[in-house]
């Protein structure tokens, strides 16, 4: 009966095992349940009539041909969604958008009308035949020459609006104008600095590019009045919110599930006109409607991410260190402010960009843009606009060092925040709860053997036959993440907790039921080993539920790396409450008082007595057949965690490059990632996230943009031009960690998938320039391809 | 649009049904077929999550009309698995945890099904080169590349057993 105790943890496959994933039977048997999977009787089919044109007037929608084709049910204009008040909706952002384009098109590719019918091919067909005629108006792409005075006028609907949602505006295409920090204090800083540094920078746009595209089933019930709606959202709560309040429906009759998602990265958090026609388009016509993007929809008008037009300043020492940030944003956000932000922050965390620094004073401007482009600024894999803000910081401390003559490596340590020092306020306001940089940092530099890399480093520059140019990036980034707080943290109104429902059956087996939503992250392993750990129950027998809206606890989703700080110290809390009834009846079952027993793995034991216990089987079934008088029967618990503070992952990225001088083409010859994320819960999930994360970041910051040319026309809006690197590019990567649990978390997590794209696009950057830092060179924007990496070889005299 | 009849082998069953010409072969497999495993990723056969294969050929199903497949043998990630027992690529992509979304998966699968009989004993950099036409956003391929290379094995290890 007594099993050793290694054994006996071992078999709940609790925290820390790398379990292996219980999600993974249906995926690689092809039974996974995704969006586009769902068939349903007299199920219809949902396609876009698209602007070809970024900014114009449509004079007129001509339906007719459209609907004698066979097989077209309907098509829907702006002028059929105006009588339910549906032809705009609200964004996350406080703004509005065109569900479908109302008088006015403001960027090419905009939703102009659907069709809806019986197959995909007709409702193509439908696309087709649909006949508008425009009026072309001028074109804004640059986010400074929509400020200029004589811009023309994109947003016509806010004409005299002098207020946004987020203050003043400016500008006819000014959005708002956010700042953080002490400015006064920062200007006096830079005012009386021995040395000052500054540098312009476009963080370009890119994409999330998931590998499903967005979609949705809408099935309006029109006896029972109820409306159920599959869709590929990170926060099927959130959107179940927001379509009672669009549709009158009340929400206990609207069920939003968001089924099997194929990757999010951030794209999947929005709310897009396509769901809300495909709902209406079910309503009206009493049917299923089944509405699937292909990919260039996808590319052409989903949440895109950045556009983030960046000037950092840094004021230091002789010696270097740092003692002031200064810097300004002017962010392109399209032609609607759709950025998916907690409200108060329409720049969202960028004031995380104090980095990992130790810096007295520090103040950050940004001004929201409108231009003829997508909406969106979504957070791409990344905590709202942290990607941003440690790409400016990591990149101003190597100008500095560069400046000061000094090594990367020996700047950061002399501006670290120190171990001691955490908690740490940083100038922005930020507490974060842990850290250790310096350790991290002696052990990245210790495993690739820095000096030695500088010292080839050097002998290659010194010798003029070498054919390639060699850089080494360096990046020491933090993170802020697990949003968040509800007193500062509320996505339309609602506070940015998360939840858990936990029941433990009467045999011990038991279900968890949860507000995120997983798109690979593996939540149906990794939540259960922690509910493993803290209840003793064998992972293997533990189910985890998420993404319907009528069995779940309300949740905010899963983005921002929120699932395990906030989500994960929700199990946590909902465990512990079960865990405390379970004593309760231990003790009764065992006749001794609460105080006499011990936990032990799986068991409360009476203390130093081996051969009196209760395991949680034992318990569970008592819980429903015998338990104590007065304590009301069952076994199970709900926990709503609102979290006292973000958490603050941090991590140590080295990066070296050999560029060849005559076509600029890139080797990464080597990429060492530590990261740490406090208490570590499944080791091999963790690094399978790091592995996509920095690959994620190697398509940014060596080959991902979405460009558009004077007429708005988006360049590149396929998988031909947009680049998603393959197995032949993308590197190896070798990843390491250190463990610094969070203080303020129920089991010390910090969240782990995003720092690893955050951390690693500014280490790319790093090692490209630094491969021309003996030339004078700074900095060049991303994204780092050959032709472009060329250019700078021309441009500093290396090829002619 | 008046239809033409296709008969094909179908994961080791025969099939007839009319279709429209155009219909491609990747909706003909998930809608009339209901074999929803290979996927749409971005209908230009780039990404590879539609890959089955045809004839002893990996074929990106989302550019292949079902037409096309009169008289051939086609196989798709659900038939992969033998009387309930996972093929050794499925066994092994779990182990080496080579998948996270798992929507490029049923296309990875197929993928490496072919390229490992046209290859039995790769390298990883010949692995990288045989997967490439496959797109994963997830797990950067490390794990794929491993995964690969752990069914090379096993399934050296099942032939020479059954030898």
């Amino acid at each position: 009966m007594n099993a050793p105790l290694s054994d006996r943890e071992k078999a709940l496959m609790g925290m820390g095992e790398s379990r292996l994933r219980k999600e993974d039977a249906r995926f690689i048997q092809g039974k996974g349940n995704y969006v586009d999977d769902i068939k349903m009787p007299g199920m219809l089919h949902m396609d876009i009539v698209r602007a070809p044109v970024a900014h114009a007037r449509i004079l007129r929608i001509n339906k007719e041909a459209a609907l004698k084709i066979p097989g077209v049910i309907a098509v829907l204009t702006a002028e059929d969604l105006k009588p339910l008040k549906l032809h705009w909706m609200p964004t996350l952002a406080g703004d509005v958008q065109a569900v479908l384009a109302d008088e006015k098109v403001h960027f090419q590719m905009q939703e102009v009308a659907v069709v809806i019918a019986e197959d995909r091919y007709a409702a193509a067909d439908g696309v087709e035949a649909v006949e508008v005629e425009y009026e072309e108006l001028p074109v804004v792409i640059d986010p400074f020459d929509a400020l200029l005075p004589d811009a023309p006028v994109l947003r016509e609907d806010l004409v005299g609006k002098t207020v946004g949602a987020h203050g003043a505006r400016k500008h006819h295409n000014h959005i708002f104008n956010w700042q953080a920090g002490d400015k006064e204090a920062t200007d006096a800083a830079f005012a009386s600095a021995a040395v000052t540094v500054k540098q312009d920078m476009l963080y370009p746009r890119v994409h999330p590019c998931p590998l499903e595209t967005c979609g949705c089933v809408a099935s309006f019930d029109p006896v029972r009045g109820e409306l159920t709606t599959w869709v590929t959202s990170q926060a099927p709560h959130v959107v179940r919110t927001v379509v009672s309040m669009l549709s009158g429906i009340p929400e206990s009759k609207v069920r939003i599930i968001s089924p099997d998602i194929g990757g999010g990265f951030g794209n999947k958090v929005p709310i897009y006109p396509g769901y809300v026609c495909a709902i209406v388009a079910s309503i009206v016509l009493g049917r299923p409607v089944k509405w699937v993007e292909d990919r260039i929809e996808n590319l052409s008008s989903t949440g895109f991410a950045r556009d983030y037009h960046m000037t950092g300043e840094l004021a230091a020492t002789a010696d270097g260190k740092i003692l002031a940030l200064r810097t300004h944003v002017t962010a392109d956000h399209g032609a609607f402010d759709a950025c998916a932000d907690p409200s108060k922050f329409p720049a969202g965390m960028f004031h995380i960009c104090s980095g990992s620094y130790d810096i007295a004073a520090a103040h950050c401007s940004v001004d929201g843009v409108y231009t003829n482009k997508a909406p969106g600024g979504v957070a791409y894999r990344c905590s709202f606009r942290v990607t941003e803000a440690v790409y400016l910081i990591e990149r101003m401390v190597d100008v500095l060092a560069q400046k000061l003559g000094l090594d990367k490596a020996e700047i950061r340590s002399k501006n670290f925040i120190k171990r001691e020092q955490f908690p740490y306020k940083s100038a922005f306001g930020f507490e974060y709860d842990s850290g250790d940089y310096q350790t991290a940092l002696d052990k990245v530099l210790e495993a690739v053997d820095y000096k030695a890399l500088r010292a080839e480093q050097a002998a290659l520059r010194a010798d003029p036959d070498c054919p390639t140019l060699m850089g080494i990036g360096l990046v020491s980034f933090t993170e802020v993440v697990g949003a968040g707080p509800s007193k500062i943290c509320d996505i339309l109104g609602v506070g940015m907790f998360d939840s858990c429902e936990i029941r433990v059956h009467p045999t011990g087996s038991a279900i968890a039921r949860m507000g995120t939503i997983s798109q690979g992250q593996a939540h149906q392993t990794t939540y259960a080993q922690i509910i493993a750990t803290e209840l003793g129950i064998s992972s293997e027998v533990i189910q985890v539920e998420e993404g319907d809206t009528h069995t779940a606890p309300y949740g905010l989703g899963t983005y921002g790396s929120r699932s395990t700080p906030v989500a994960g110290a929700a199990i946590a809390m909902a465990a512990r409450k079960i865990h405390a009834k379970a004593k309760t009846i231990a003790a009764h079952l065992m006749e001794v008082s609460e105080a006499d027993l011990e936990w032990e793995i799986d068991r409360f034991k009476v203390k130093g007595n081996d051969a009196k216990f209760k395991t949680m089987t034992d318990i569970a079934w008592a819980a429903y057949h015998q338990p104590p008088a007065g304590l009301e029967p069952g076994l199970e618990a709900t926990y709503y965690y609102d979290p006292p503070n973000f958490t603050f992952p941090f991590g140590i990225y080295l990066c070296v490059v050999d560029i060849d001088k005559a076509t600029g083409e890139t080797k990464i010859r080597r990429f060492y990632a530590l990261d740490d994320c406090g208490t570590r819960i499944n080791p091999m999930v963790i690094e399978g996230q790091i592995h996509g994360g920095l690959t994620e970041g190697f398509a940014v910051a060596m080959g991902q943009l979405l460009s558009f040319d004077k007429q708005g026309n988006i360049q590149g809006n396929s998988l031909m031009d947009y680049f998603l690197p393959t197995a032949v590019e993308t590197p190896m990567w070798e990843t390491d960690f250190t463990v610094t649990p969070s203080p303020h978390h129920p089991i010390g997590a910090k969240g782990v998938a995003e720092s690893p794209h955050v951390g690693s696009i500014p280490t790319f950057t790093s090692a490209m320039v630094d491969a021309f830092a003996h030339l004078g060179v700074t900095h060049f924007n991303m994204p780092h391809t050959s032709y472009r990496v060329w250019q700078q070889l021309k441009s500093s005299g290396i090829v002619s | 649009m008046s239809k033409k009849m296709v008969a094909m082998t179908l994961n080791g069953k025969s099939v007839e049904e009319a279709v429209e010409p155009r219909t491609l072969l990747i909706h003909f497999l998930r809608e009339k077929m209901c074999l929803t495993g290979a996927h749409i990723g971005c209908e230009t056969s780039h990404c590879g999550a539609c890959t089955v294969d045809i004839d002893g050929q990996s074929v990106k199903s989302c550019t292949h009309l079902a037409v096309q497949c009169e008289g051939s043998d086609v196989k798709t990630v659900e038939g992969l698995a033998n009387a309930g027992a996972l093929h050794a690529i499925q066994d092994a992509f779990y182990k080496e945890h080579g998948l996270q979304c798992g929507f490029c998966t049923p296309g990875m699968l197929m993928r490496a099904y072919r390229f490992l009989q046209d290859n039995p004993n790769p390298t990883a950099e010949e692995v990288r080169h045989g997967m490439s036409g496959n797109l994963c956003r997830c797990t950067g391929y490390q794990n794929i590349i491993k995964a690969v290379l752990h069914a090379a094995k096993t399934i050296q290890q099942q032939s020479a057993v059954a030898a």
